[in-house]
């Protein structure tokens, strides 16, 4: 396998009368972590969603470790995980229970592992109280959790510190760097900056679609 | 950063794709168990079907005629077109959540075969909605005056009957799981297809009613069933693709 490494090239995205991406370029090696910023609506969503695959952009491609992701799309899956705006997350289950069906269709998991993340992301008081009675913010934090747990080399997060207090605004910071420290790369996509080293840190302005 | 050295120990084990990999069946045995608790959770929604065709089947005596003969005669008919309806009253539910919420997406993403995943949910869907409804298909029988003889001639049709009828409702339940209210347009879609389940379904439950031999359509029942295994899966995984861009 050879390097971990993202790049996107030439990507033309259009959703429906509107040409949201046109032409993106970006080059991630491991370790580094891609900050998206622009406005509402300037395509940082769609960028996400077409890096993982979800959308079919109409020109471009997008490359893992040197090959096209369409060429092995599961293969790919495998090593990413994507969180959107909303925590994907069952409100009648327990936070607990959320991430043992969530991760375990990617991966086999300890409960020491599982209690490790939850505590990781100051969640383990709440852990077995059904997510409905959670705030936004704890539900965020259970997400972050699976973030951890699915235990992949690339991140791509929409908004991860929409809901989150200053506390836990710093925390993602410091996971995401944790994540560059140890090899991972990140996409991000932000409203505010991230609060962390500006270290490996680069940043993708896209325009008005 | 302890923490963050071992959490990268773990990616690179899950990064040779080692034994942390979850085999296929237990991976349909999780989606089983998640979608069976989260049924039982939102009770309502599994028993609202299954009232509905109680309902309707008891109906028929206290509505048309209490003369058990002129009963006997109706009784396929309304026990095979009740169990449709409950049926396709139990579809929008299937995908609408996951889709909502994300859930699917994470599927799509997760690396595992999206067909595999979306089946699981079906055989989940039929587990609480199509069992239950053929267990129950014997008490209906009961009230329209069936002969205790057709009671396993019954409950077999509606059994093997329910599998075509959540395949294929699961296409329909795939293409309309982004509309808010698909109710109408489900039942517009899937209608068409099944009406081949609900003859054949009241022709055998008929021929076990006058205790004569059901197997003819009660083979063609399996066979759709068969078809519908093969095919549905593919439709079920491209329709879900769709929605999700």
């Amino acid at each position: 396998m050879s390097e971990a490494t993202l790049e996107g090239k030439h990507l033309h995205l259009w959703r429906g009368e509107r040409h949201v991406l046109r032409g993106v370029n970006f080059t991630v090696a491991a370790g580094q972590c891609l900050q998206l910023t622009g406005p509402n609506g300037s395509g940082k969503t769609s960028l996400l969603r077409t890096i993982c695959g979800l959308s079919y952009p109409e020109a471009g491609s997008v490359h893992w470790r040197g090959e096209d992701i369409r060429q092995d799309l599961p293969a790919f899956h495998a090593q990413m995980t994507y969180l959107g705006h909303e925590p994907p997350l069952k409100m009648e289950l327990t936070a607990r229970e959320n991430l043992k069906y969530w991760i375990g269709v990617r991966r086999r998991s300890s409960d020491r592992e599982m209690a490790q993340a939850l505590e990781q992301v100051g969640g383990d008081r709440w852990a077995d109280r059904p997510v409905h009675t959670l705030s936004a913010g704890q539900k965020r934090r259970v997400a972050l959790a699976g973030l951890l747990l699915s235990a992949v080399s690339l991140w791509l997060l929409d908004e991860p510190t929409t809901n989150l207090d200053v506390d836990g605004q710093r925390q993602v910071g410091t996971l995401i760097a944790e994540h560059l420290a140890s090899g991972g790369l990140a996409v991000v996509a932000v409203h505010h900056a991230l609060q962390m080293s500006p270290q490996g840190l680069h940043t993708l302005e896209l325009g008005n679609g | 950063m302890a923490e963050a050295s071992a959490w990268a120990a773990l990616r690179s084990a899950a990064g040779s794709q080692g034994p942390a990999v979850p085999s296929i069946g237990s991976v349909a045995r999780l989606m089983l168990e998640r979608d069976l608790r989260l049924a039982f959770r939102k009770a309502s929604q599994l028993v609202q079907p299954m009232a509905f065709f109680v309902i309707v089947t008891t109906l028929f005596p206290l509505a048309v005629t209490p003369n058990l003969v002129q009963l006997r005669r109706i009784a396929p008919g309304v026990i095979w077109a009740a169990a449709l309806l409950s049926s396709l009253l139990a579809l929008e539910f299937l995908f609408r959540d996951d889709a909502h919420d994300g859930t699917l997406e994470q599927f799509a993403l997760s690396g595992r075969s999206l067909t595999g995943l979306l089946l699981a949910k079906t055989v989940a869907h039929w587990l609480l909605t199509g069992l239950p409804l053929a267990l129950m298909a014997p008490i209906a029988g009961a009230a329209l005056g069936v002969p205790e003889a057709a009671m396993p001639g019954i409950l077999a049709t509606v059994a093997i009957g329910t599998v075509t009828l959540s395949l294929i409702g699961a296409v329909g339940a795939a293409l309309t799981m982004g509309l808010r209210r698909s109710g109408a347009l489900l039942s517009l879609l899937t209608l068409p297809l099944v009406i081949p389940v609900l003859i054949f379904g009241a022709r055998a439950t008929q021929l076990a009613i006058r205790s004569e031999a059901y197997r003819g359509p009660l083979l063609l029942l399996a066979a759709l069933a068969v078809l519908a295994i093969t095919l549905a899966p593919l439709a079920v995984t491209a329709a879900v693709r769709i929605n999700l861009e």
